[in-house]
């Protein structure tokens, strides 16, 4: 008797511990993701400079040829020297790293550093500059400029017309008879939109976007209308349980006092939704920051050093960047990625903070 | 730099008709004002009812405009702005002329916005019908070239076709079993990761852990699910990968660094949250009734999660576990970088596999015209992709209808 108590003890002990394990394995995981990409990054923030006379002759392995170029060109140069970027290889050995220097180049560099001219600063390359082939000089600027206008554009598509249907299918849509059934039909297609693969839609935008309409690859246009698609199902379902989450004692009551059905929507039901129905908008908005899949497929696998002025420019995006560099075989590459990939768990990060305080405020002064 | 003629004229537009919603707004106002009794509608409707007569001249004047439209034709760019304007106008003016004290403004105005919603909606579906409808068309003709019983049964993937006409292995081979079976092998690493850890997450967190705990952890878990794939790929790439090559090297096994394990892994990791979230949900939606009684048998609390809790959340987890799978088989970006593009045959873990996501991409990545049979491949794989979702999906949710019934 007190055996078998004991084996179920045993048992029981070994369950939870076995629920606690599970938990650690999750929180370790998310520990070994931040972290591996937080230690791989924060060395890109800061880069190395080096003080270089205009009369010098500099090896271009040491030093980025075309920032030299580009600064001996000019003829007012301060106290006879500019600073100029070091390359990746440089940066990577003076950072410690696993990089082979000819011994005549470490000595150069070891001059350098008794002269006092390697300098170390925050990396604002990373941030102002396009892509570049060079490591060292290859920014964020397209990606984020990209990721902005696409963003914007399924922003603008997907809200309305996600909030729209959200009304319809919650408040006017026919509830018997052919009506109900295809009201049914449209709720189930949405649900399932939800659930498709990401990479579907951008195999969707492909074939109607590029091949039917005839759109160019790899334009923004084409970019923020598979994002508009793949956000409006997030949206309208986020849409759809605010405005059920609505008690019916206060739509009822406007009811009472005579208000119409519309009024009733958009008197009392949307500003009661409003904060639960941004904070799934800005949560979708989330998603499609991140999404890379479908903006492979459309073409946007090419590099690009130029900024997307208008919808109709190639444009890239900062989760496709990232996809891009984590190709580059040196560990300049992949610090690079790392940081973006920073860069983009940042506006993530803000995002949902946003979502959380706006929701909260607005909450509050219900 | 794009032409800003076409925004600039939808910003005039808009201004418009919110100027002629404020003008007979304000008419009515003071026709209400003068009159001194109630008329039937409020103003504002008024208002509303000219700007929607402004807005649907505008959007008529506009679509006529952008068709005709030469490029970089400012006369003509000056006599649309023109046209927009005075249309608009005439059309709010036509409109405001019937405002009277006994215009029933607001029946009219709600009958259009009903209207409009509707057409909202349906515009989704058709959007949404039409895409399906798309992606069927190109996988058909795709079937016209291979043939289906070849797609889905051949054991040969090796869709490079020749540049030049007579070139050796000209006709590509697309048999998906090869791409299939890779993507089932990571599919089920994945669940093999993620199915005991979550289910195990959800049972503490639901059954064991106290308020504080809950608090704590379940965002935790949730924001794995926040983390975008590419990221996933990458930490796969440059973490597990190396690790899971180093760890193998060890023991004595020569391990690519792009092998079915490390994407497996790092998918299982990215399927926790989906998991703990939705079993926790089912595990709560268990009725304390059941574990009372478990309690009252002198049962432990694991038995009863075991014996009592789990039997009964059972259809839920079932369709928890469908959705996980689904969401496997479509996941693209960690597999693209972490689990190699070779289509060979192979069960072993620890080789380089393919998956149908990795395909499509390889298939239509590359600079190439879009109608030969290898990017219409990608077509046939994705509709195969959007079935199999579909079904999984659909039967989740019949699984879970069933569930919410017999608890209700």
């Amino acid at each position: 008797m007190s055996r078998a108590l004991a084996r179920r003890k045993r048992a029981e002990a070994r369950f939870r511990l076995m629920g606690r394990a599970a938990i650690a394995f999750a929180l370790l995981a998310l520990v070994w993701v931040i972290g591996s990409v937080l230690v791989m990054g924060a060395g890109a923030l800061t880069h190395h400079r080096v003080e270089v006379s205009a009369m010098e002759l500099v090896d271009p392995a040491l030093v980025s040829a075309s920032d030299l170029g580009a600064q001996q060109r000019r003829s007012d140069f301060q106290d006879g020297t500019q600073s100029v970027l070091a390359t990746a290889r440089l940066d990577q050995y003076l950072k410690g790293r696993d990089v082979v220097l000819s011994a005549e180049q470490v000595a150069t560099v070891e001059r350098w550093r008794e002269q006092g001219r390697i300098s170390r600063g925050f990396n604002t390359t990373l941030f102002t500059r396009p892509d570049s082939r060079d490591a060292e000089r290859a920014g964020l600027k397209t990606a984020l400029f990209g990721s902005l206008i696409m963003l914007a554009l399924a922003a603008a598509l997907a809200l309305p017309l996600g909030i729209a249907t959200a009304v319809y299918l919650d408040s006017f849509a026919p509830r018997r008879g052919w009506g109900g059934r295809l009201t049914r039909a449209l709720e189930v297609n949405i649900n399932n939109l939800a659930a498709v693969p990401s990479i579907v839609f951008g195999l969707l935008g492909l074939a109607v976007f590029i091949n039917l309409v005839g759109l160019a690859r790899s334009i923004a246009l084409v970019g923020g209308l598979v994002l508009a698609l793949r956000m409006f199902p997030t949206i309208v379902i986020a849409s759809r349980a605010a405005l059920e989450s609505v008690p019916p004692r206060i739509t009822d009551g406007a009811l009472c006092l005579g208000a119409s059905p519309v009024q009733v929507v958009f008197g009392t039901k949307l500003p009661m939704a409003g904060p639960g129905i941004l904070t799934g908008s800005i949560l979708g908005l989330a998603q499609a920051l991140g999404e890379t899949a479908p903006l492979l497929l459309i073409g946007m696998i090419a590099f690009m050093t130029e900024a997307p002025a208008g919808l109709t420019d190639p444009a890239t995006s900062l989760p496709v960047q990232v996809f891009l560099w984590s190709d580059g075989a040196e560990t300049a590459w992949s610090e690079r990625t790392a940081a973006a990939i920073l860069v983009l768990l940042g506006l993530l990060l803000l995002i949902n903070g946003a979502a959380t305080a706006l929701r909260a405020r607005l909450d509050h002064r219900r | 730099m794009t032409d800003p003629t076409p925004l600039y004229m939808l910003v005039l537009s808009a201004l418009l008709c919110a100027a002629v919603f404020y003008h007979v707004r304000d008419g009515a106002r003071r026709r209400v004002f003068l009159a001194g009794q109630r008329p039937h509608s409020r103003s504002r409707y008024h208002g509303a009812l000219a700007a929607c007569a402004a807005a649907a001249a505008c959007s008529v004047v506009y679509g006529v405009g952008l068709a005709l439209r030469p490029a970089g034709d400012v006369l003509f760019d000056a006599g649309w702005m023109a046209a927009t304007g005075l249309l608009g106008w005439l059309a709010g003016w036509m409109v405001s002329r019937r405002s009277t004290m006994a215009f029933r403004a607001r029946p009219h105005v709600e009958r259009i916005v009903r209207i409009a919603l509707a057409a909202l909606s349906t515009l989704a579906v058709l959007v949404t019908l039409g895409i399906v409808a798309s992606l069927l068309f190109e996988a058909l003709l795709f079937f016209g070239d291979v043939s289906i019983v070849e797609f889905i049964f051949g054991t040969q993937w090796s869709p490079q076709t020749a540049i030049r006409e007579g070139q050796a292995g000209q006709s590509g081979a697309f048999g998906a079993v090869p791409v299939m079976a890779g993507t089932l092998l990571i599919t089920a690493i994945a669940l093999l990761v993620a199915v005991p850890t979550g289910l195990m997450i959800a049972i503490y967190l639901s059954e064991y852990a106290s308020r504080r705990t809950r608090a704590l952890v379940k965002p935790m878990t949730e924001i794995l699910a926040g983390i975008p794939p590419v990221v996933y790929g990458f930490f796969a790439l440059l973490s597990v990968g190396p690790a899971v090559r180093s760890l193998a090297g060890a023991l004595g096994a020569n391990v690519p660094t792009q092998s079915a394990l490390a994407a497996g892994l790092v998918m299982g990791i990215m399927i926790i949250p989906l998991i703990s979230s939705l079993s926790d949900d089912v595990i709560n939606a268990v009725p304390q009734s059941l574990r009372d009684g478990s309690y009252a048998l002198g049962a432990t609390r694991s038995e009863t999660v075991r014996r009592a809790v789990l039997p009964s959340a059972l259809p839920g987890i079932v369709s928890a576990v469908l959705l996980a799978v689904s969401r496997a088989i479509g996941e693209t970006m960690i597999v693209v970088m972490a689990a190699g593009r070779g289509a060979t045959l192979s069960a072993n873990p620890l080789d380089s596999v393919t998956t149908v996501t990795v395909q499509i991409v390889a298939l239509l990545t590359g600079d190439q015209v879009f109608d030969s049979s290898k990017t219409r491949a990608a077509f046939a794989l994705g509709l195969m992709l959007f079935a199999l979702t579909l079904i999984l999906n659909v039967v989740a949710l019949i699984v879970v209808r069933r569930y919410k019934e017999r608890y209700a």
